[in-house]
Parts: C-alpha cells; sequence; structure tokens
C-alpha cells in the first residue's frame, strides 16, 4: 500500500528554525508514507522574495546552484515544503530555458546548473504521488469533528504557468488530503488571497489588515483552526494573531497548523514530530474536539419541524 | 503620442501632471521585462484583486498607464514598487495575460538603480536579508532581526513577541554558516562586478 519513493529535499532556512514544526511534521509523515526525503547536501538559501525584488540574475543564481546539487545526487526532481522557496527554484528552472539568461547566471556559479530539475511542494507529492487513499489508509486516529479551513497562500499555486499545480484560484490538494484525515473541510473563499507576507517587519499595519480578514472569515465560518502549506503564513496567522488582536480589536483565538502536523496526528506519529507544542496559539481547544460528536444545527431544525 | 505637453490624466482620485513622455522609458520596460505594455487596456482587474490597493500611493492598473505614458520619475519614485509583495493575483488574472507582478519586480530594480527606494524600511529589510544569505550561506533569522532594529533605530519591533516565541525554542541564537557558504559569497561578489560594468 505505501508508496516506495526516494526524492531530494529542499528544507529552507526557516525549515530550520520558525517553522522547525513544519520540517519535522513532514519528514515524519513521509516516512511514515514510504517517501524517503534524502537533504540536498549543504543547500544554501534560495534568496527568498528579496533576491527577486533585487535582480533575476542573482535571484536564480542562488536557486540553480540548489538545483544543480540535485543533479549531482543524481535525481531530476526535488521537493520543498516552503511555497517561496518552491516558487524560486520553478521560476530559475523557468527562467535558463532561454539561453541567454541561462549563460548570465551560470556566469555567477562555480558549478554551472546545465540540466533540468523540476522542483514539486511537499504537498504535491503527497497529493499526486502518494495520493489520498494511501494517506487515508495510513491513519490511526481519524480526525472526525475537527473542522478546518485550508489556506494555501498566494503563491502556492499562481501564477500557474509556472506553478503548473491544482486550480489557481480554487485548489483543492489539501483540503482532499484533510478530508481523507477525516477532518471536517470548511468551504474557505480566502484560500490564495494573501497574508500580508513578510511586511510583519517592516510594515506591520499590513499585515495586520490583511491576516486579520483572512482570521475574520475563518472566524465567522466557525472553523476549528485554518490549516496552512507556507511557514511566512502560518507565522502571521499563529506567531501575529495577538499582534492583529491588538491592532484591530479583535480577539481572536484561532490555532494554525501545518497541513503535515495535523497528517502526523492522524498518523499517531510521536509528539515530537507532531511539533504541536512549538505553536504560539494553543490548539488544546480545538484537538479537544476530534472525536467528539457535533451537534449538527441542520438536525435540530428537523426535530423540531417534525414535532410540529 | 495622443499627449500633448502639460495635460493632466485623471484616474480615481489621483491626478498626474503629464509634462513630458519619456518614450524610453515606456521601451526599457518591455525590454527588461518581455511585456508589451500596449496590450494593457485598463480594465483594473489587477487591481481589483491586488491586496495592497490600500497600502499603495498608486495602484498597479494606474501604474501600468503611467509606463504607457512614459512617467518614470513618477512611476520610479512610487511606494507602491516597494510595497508589493509579488502575490501574482494581478498576473494570474489579467485577462492579456501580461505579467503584472513581473514588471513591477523590474520597476523595482530599476528604482533600485536609479537610487530611489521610497519605502526605505523594506529596503533595509531586503538588504539585510541579502547581506545574512551572503555572509551564512543561509538566512540566520535571529540575527536578520537584530540587524534590521539596529539598521532602523526601531528597537520596539516585535518587542511584544520575545517573551512567547523565544521559549518555543525555534529561533536558533547562532548562525549555521554552510561549507559552501565562499562559493555564495563568490555569487554575491561575481554579480556586483558585472552591475558595475
Amino acid at each position: 500500500m505505501t508508496t516506495q519513493m526516494t526524492i531530494p529535499y529542499y528544507p529552507g532556512c526557516s525549515g530550520k528554525g520558525t517553522s522547525k514544526e513544519y520540517d519535522l511534521s513532514t519528514l515524519g509523515i513521509c516516512e511514515a508514507l514510504g517517501v524517503d526525503l534524502v537533504e540536498i547536501p549543504d543547500w544554501n538559501c534560495c534568496g527568498s522574495t528579496p533576491a527577486h525584488t533585487v535582480n533575476h540574475v542573482l535571484s536564480c543564481a542562488l536557486s540553480a546552484r540548489n538545483l544543480a546539487l540535485v543533479s549531482k545526487m543524481g535525481f531530476n526532481e526535488v521537493t520543498t515544503p516552503c511555497p517561496s522557496c518552491l516558487t524560486n527554484l520553478k521560476v530559475a528552472e523557468h527562467k535558463m530555458h532561454k539561453e541567454s539568461f541561462r549563460a548570465e547566471t551560470n556566469a555567477l556559479l562555480d558549478i554551472p546548473y546545465e540540466d533540468d530539475v523540476e522542483a514539486k511542494s511537499v504537498l504535491q507529492i503527497l497529493y499526486e504521488n502518494v495520493g489520498t487513499e494511501a494517506v487515508a489508509a495510513r491513519v490511526k486516529k481519524p480526525l472526525e469533528g475537527l473542522r478546518v479551513a485550508c489556506y494555501y497562500g498566494c503563491i502556492m499555486n499562481r501564477p500557474p504557468e509556472v506553478m503548473d499545480f491544482d486550480d489557481p484560484e480554487h485548489p483543492m490538494a489539501m483540503d482532499h488530503l484533510m478530508e481523507a484525515l477525516g477532518a471536517e473541510v470548511i468551504p474557505y473563499p480566502l484560500k490564495v488571497e494573501c497574508c500580508g507576507a513578510s511586511y510583519g517587519i517592516t510594515r506591520r499595519d499590513i499585515v495586520s489588515k490583511l491576516s486579520g480578514k483572512l482570521l475574520e472569515v475563518a472566524e465567522s465560518l466557525g472553523v476549528d483552526a485554518v490549516v496552512t502549506a507556507c511557514p511566512l503564513c502560518q507565522m502571521n496567522l499563529d506567531m501575529r494573531q495577538s499582534q492583529i488582536n491588538t491592532d484591530n480589536g479583535t480577539n481572536y483565538n484561532i490555532p494554525v497548523f501545518y497541513f503535515t502536523q495535523l497528517m502526523a496526528k492522524a498518523f499517531d506519529l510521536s509528539y515530537r514530530i507532531q511539533g504541536l507544542n512549538k505553536l504560539i496559539v494553543s490548539p488544546k481547544t480545538a484537538l479537544a474536539r476530534i472525536g467528539k460528536v457535533v451537534e449538527k444545527p441542520v438536525e435540530k431544525v428537523t426535530e423540531e419541524a417534525a414535532e410540529k | 503620442m495622443l499627449l500633448s505637453n502639460k495635460k493632466e490624466v485623471v484616474s480615481g482620485m489621483n491626478t498626474y501632471k503629464i509634462a513630458s513622455v519619456d518614450a524610453a522609458f515606456t521601451a526599457e520596460v518591455e525590454e527588461r521585462s518581455g511585456q508589451i505594455m500596449s496590450q494593457c487596456y485598463q480594465c483594473g482587474n489587477c487591481t481589483a484583486g491586488c491586496p495592497y490597493t490600500f497600502a499603495y500611493d498608486i495602484p498597479v492598473n494606474q501604474i501600468m498607464r503611467l509606463i504607457q505614458l512614459g512617467q518614470r520619475d513618477t512611476v520610479l519614485k512610487c511606494r507602491s514598487l516597494w510595497l508589493c509583495a509579488t502575490c501574482q493575483s494581478c498576473t494570474t488574472r489579467c485577462p492579456n495575460n501580461i505579467d503584472v507582478a513581473g514588471v513591477m519586480d523590474h520597476l523595482r530594480h530599476m528604482a533600485r538603480e536609479q537610487g530611489y527606494a521610497t519605502e526605505k524600511n523594506v529596503k533595509i529589510f531586503v538588504d539585510t536579508f541579502l547581506e545574512s544569505v551572503e555572509k551564512y550561506g543561509r538566512v540566520f533569522e535571529m540575527g536578520l532581526m537584530t540587524n534590521y532594529v539596529k539598521k532602523t533605530g526601531r528597537f520596539w519591533t516585535d518587542m511584544d513577541l520575545a517573551p512567547k516565541v523565544l521559549p518555543k525554542g525555534k529561533l536558533p541564537f547562532k548562525p549555521h554558516p554552510i561549507q559552501g557558504r565562499g562559493k555564495i559569497a563568490e555569487i554575491f561578489k561575481r554579480f556586483r562586478e558585472g552591475q558595475r560594468k
């Protein structure tokens, strides 16, 4: 039943810091599903958004070094949990199809990047290579009763010509994976809206407004938690939730998981792999709902109607 | 040219004085971005989907129009360039397949080259981030924060989060440089040499 595959792994800088729990849970669930992630030896930072806002050749050179390292490992595919890293790896590959651009980029590198290496998100690997059936089969403790909103962030699927996975306006991969875990997925209309990205540091008002809207809609839908696939989205919604509340005069208390953490939870993997203690907003109340029978208002109406 | 000198373009809340048209600017944006600016017919879809319009001084569709009109200084000095997060909403939704977010990226490059930085702290953040990459090969998050605070003097930045985040043990206090950090520094060095030429 389990998939057996080996794929080079690019954790990204935040995976070794602020999104440690994303990295740990990704490694844990992939192992459980028979996906062997091999970390690229001595990988470097992709430069994230700062690099491409300064210069595209510089940005692509930083990513191309990593792609060249993947080639050296003897692979033509690489996976990363972080959408920002993913974008940079994909854009580098995309832009370097143009000969003049490739030459300019390679001129900055020690070892030129000459091959084609395709980057895919961990979400894509889990959805396409492993599949929801295999995920469902691995579940030991279903998340029944947990109502979640799946939030993909702005660049996981956009622009579609580059990202080439799922629907750019209405992605569903994470929704289906959460359903496979037994969670109740509430349709979330803001699944690809921007959270305010890294402006939390430079222009906190922007994050408070944009992430505030994301939390407002999540709360209005009555979800127990928001599920994310991006370290920056997760950090803005979770770590900055108190700032958002201060700035907007709100009182949200919504836990924000990485989708891999909920998979680890449903697979009943170790607490270390789940990394739930790393979250800033406590997930205790939300997780306590798992296994509880949820009262459905619709049924109540039917009963009342029946009495009449 | 459709517009003679000293005419005004009135669009929404903003009024721009069109003193002269710098056609070379339009051509330069087209050359760098690979996009054909005349394909924009001002439907406004980019601005409709842009989450940052509330913070912009010039909405993105108007930036597109100002490029068509060769308004170099107005465009390169606008704050919007520094506030665009490249969320790709505009590019994804443009009915004429213009890579609008790509154009914004190239405008930022041009603004930088001309020494404009109308959102100074954003530029400082970007520079500090890349300095960290150049030095260690990876971003050292804690160092990035402390250097940003040092350079901007904004010592209160995220101070409120420290007691919540630090006990989680997610932020290493020391950088973990990669073995190939010399190679990364070389990439930056060659890049700067190329820029000077």
